[in-house]
């Protein structure tokens, strides 16, 4: 049985729509103990399905472990957003709820490839010289 | 998502967002009590959705930093 029902389907593939650039969804799940790992794979192979545009991939954390490192996941579930570079868009946890949609959002955002940003932002984060790790923790309401 | 942005904007930026009720260890170590809580270069920690002007005031006190 599906997770996203029709009327979502719907919602989500016209959210999708104007979706131009390849976008793939690097989704990385664990067999054992690890909570929502199947339902965030089946949840993003749904929404992957409505855009040809976009792609999932699965792997696994502890089979997959340079793939993992490679993208710095430290944790699972964990999908990373790429588009025509990895911009650094990563969820941990079901994207559900809320997060659900920040996917969709962040689809929309990395397959543009652009922040939407203020200038004096642009400007602010321009100055940076070395890498940063931004962490925003939320829950699924 | 201002964080996702910030990393869309930067290559030099990583932004995670994560569920913290799937990683409870996580909630203690930053001390989440409400969210959003923002943790940015594990040391400014900002709490609620912020304006992104108010967001960019806290983010500049990583710049100087090595």
């Amino acid at each position: 049985m599906p997770l996203l029902n029709e009327a979502l389907r719907k919602e989500v593939r016209a959210a999708l729509a104007d979706v131009k650039q390849p976008v793939t969804l690097k989704i990385f799940t664990q067999a054992f103990e690890c909570q929502y790992c199947k339902e965030t794979r089946e949840l993003v192979e749904e929404v992957a399905a409505l855009s040809d545009k976009l792609s999932a991939e699965v792997y696994d954390f502890v089979k997959d472990s340079q793939v993992a490192a490679s993208y710095g996941i430290d944790k699972v579930p964990a999908v990373a957003i790429i588009g025509k570079k990895d911009y650094g868009v990563r969820l941990y946890g079901i994207p559900a709820g809320y997060e659900f949609g920040v996917l969709i959002e962040d689809i929309r955002m990395v397959a543009q490839g652009e922040s939407g940003l203020t200038p004096e932002t642009r400007a602010t984060v321009a100055k940076l010289t070395r890498p940063i790790r931004i962490q925003v923790f939320s829950t699924p309401t | 998502m201002l964080a996702h942005q910030l990393a869309i904007e930067s290559d030099l930026i990583t932004a995670d967002m994560v569920e913290v009720t799937e990683f409870p260890y996580l909630g203690q170590k930053y001390d989440v009590m409400g969210v959003p809580r923002t943790v940015i270069d594990e040391t400014i920690h900002i709490e609620g959705a912020v304006p992104e002007s108010w967001l960019m005031k806290e983010f500049a006190k990583v710049l100087g930093k090595k």
